[in-house]
């Protein structure tokens, strides 16, 4: 299968990749590990007549720890966090959903950034960066600016980022030091998209929870947060109760279709199910 | 667009257009036929090849994003016609039946296996899980994947 035909650049550097995204607008689509991008090119579902190629910009591949955030850029592969220490010891969600994103292969292209800005409502990492309140850092030739998650997901395949801005990186706070976290998904094969997927993050201080974080996967038309689960747990110490009753609210805050992967009843129990599976997960594992 | 490629060793140079994909330049510019198109759309993985060293789906790249970049097929895997110990492995461990899957199969084995020499079973499952064979279940191939994993640590001891 062959895409259209398209004009394509591969700037060195990112004041040349923002003029290009500044002058061409909607006509240009970034290039970053291509596992979206080229496979809807090839269906033709996708014919952008010009392509910013950021493969070769240095700098974007940076995973650190600064100024209170973990900074992601925009060429960190999934391969790359994987294998990243200081997110195994200490973005505990980050680190259980890394391998469970399409397969091997693919991880060695695919970006963290990517797949955010790629806004599949089946996408793994949206709900990851709801859990744990992360932002996407987006700039264009009249600046930067930093957008939170929420409202950087914007609806199926929809992003709030502007025809002529670069997601430079996508931030996520600091855990502080006594956390815990995971990704539960539930997939029909290795590769395959979420039938259900749930990123839980939890933040607590002497046994009181402080922060609490549940992103849904596949379970509406973009990847959900369970704001009024997060919110019963915030303030309370984890008991059977407590999960129990924060898993039944994130189950009524998913939106399932019905579809090959189940039905949207079974969809909903299995959140259920993952979200009370992954407060227990994270409450019986947490760093401190 | 003019692109040089070193692909098996060799720099390679071609006019080819951006939306070539890298398995229609391997297969068809340079005529290295073993890399295959089966899928086509990023799930099977007989397509892929090693781009600096790491396995990538060759379907799913256009053949400019590797200009200046180095490719491995398995037509660079043997040395002075000596079989790198995984595709030896491959044969001794009858790890391919139709062998539509194998090079891909050997390519991610290889570069696996010098990252990780000593894995485990389930690691070795997980490693070739982008990569679908419809003939061996398996098996064989992680048998042969094993067994290249002994012979390579007794080569560099
Ligand atoms: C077989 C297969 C299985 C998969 N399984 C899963 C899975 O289980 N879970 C999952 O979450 N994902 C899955 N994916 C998707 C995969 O993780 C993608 O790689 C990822 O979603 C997109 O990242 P990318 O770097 O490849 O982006 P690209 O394909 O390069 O780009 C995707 C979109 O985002 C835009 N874009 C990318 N980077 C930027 C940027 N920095 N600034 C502005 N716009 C940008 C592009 O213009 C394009 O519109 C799968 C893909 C395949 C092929
Ligand atoms: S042909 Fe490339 S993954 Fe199947
Ligand atoms: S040997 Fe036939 S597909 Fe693997």
């Amino acid at each position: 299968m062959f895409p259209s035909q398209f004009t394509y650049h591969a700037p060195a550097t990112l004041g040349e990749a923002l003029a290009l995204l500044a002058e061409h607008g909607d006509d240009a689509k970034v290039l970053a590990g291509g596992q979206s991008l080229i496979p809807l090119m090839k269906l033709r579902f996708a014919a952008p007549p010009i392509i910013v190629d950021i493969n070769r910009i240095p700098g974007l591949d940076t995973i650190a720890e600064e100024g209170g955030s973990l900074r992601v850029g925009a060429l960190v592969r999934n391969r790359a966090i994987e294998r990243s220490d200081v997110i195994t010891s200490r973005y505990p969600t980050m680190a259980a959903a890394a391998p469970m994103i399409s397969d091997p292969v693919v991880r060695n292209q695919g970006t963290f950034v990517g797949s955010l800005c790629h806004a599949d409502p089946q996408g793994d990492w949206g709900s990851v960066m709801l859990a744990l309140d992360g932002s996407v850092v987006a700039r264009s030739v009249a600046g930067e600016r930093v957008i939170p998650i929420g409202e950087f997901l914007d609806g199926p395949f929809t992003s709030t980022l502007r025809a002529d801005e670069l997601a430079v990186e996508a931030r996520v706070p600091d855990p502080g030091s006594e956390f815990a976290g995971t990704y539960l998904k539930l997939e029909r094969k290795v590769g395959d998209f979420a039938t259900v997927g749930v990123a839980v993050f939890l933040a607590t201080s002497g046994g009181t929870v402080t922060k609490a974080g549940i992103g849904l996967t596949g379970v509406g038309a973009t990847n959900i947060k369970a704001t009024a689960a997060e919110q019963a747990l915030v303030g309370g110490t984890v008991s059977d109760a407590l999960i129990e009753e924060a898993a039944r609210l994130a189950a009524e805050a998913a939106d399932p279709r019905t579809d090959i992967r189940g039905s949207a009843d079974y969809k909903r129990d299995v959140v259920r199910v993952y979200v009370a599976r992954g407060l227990r997960a994270a409450a019986a594992t947490p760093v401190a | 667009m003019n692109i040089t490629v070193t692909v098996n060793g060799s720099a390679r140079t071609s006019e080819v257009e951006p939306r070539m994909l890298l398995v229609h330049y391997i297969r068809e510019v340079l005529g290295l036929r073993g890399a295959h198109v089966g899928c086509d759309t990023t799930s099977c993985g007989v397509c892929t090849v090693l781009l600096d060293g790491l396995p990538v789906k060759s379907c799913t790249m256009f053949a400019v994003q590797a200009d200046g970049r180095s490719i491995m097929t398995v037509e660079g895997m043997a040395t002075n016609g000596q079989l790198h110990p995984v595709q030896a492995a491959f044969h001794s461990e009858h790890g391919l039946q139709c062998g539509f899957c194998t090079p891909g199969m050997m390519l991610v084995a290889k570069a696996f296996l010098e990252e990780n020499p000593a894995p485990s079973e389930e690691e070795i499952r997980w490693a070739i899980s982008g990569n679908l064979c419809r003939c061996t279940g398996y098996q064989n191939i992680v048998k042969a994947v094993q067994a290249a994993a002994r012979n390579m640590s007794e080569v560099s001891k």
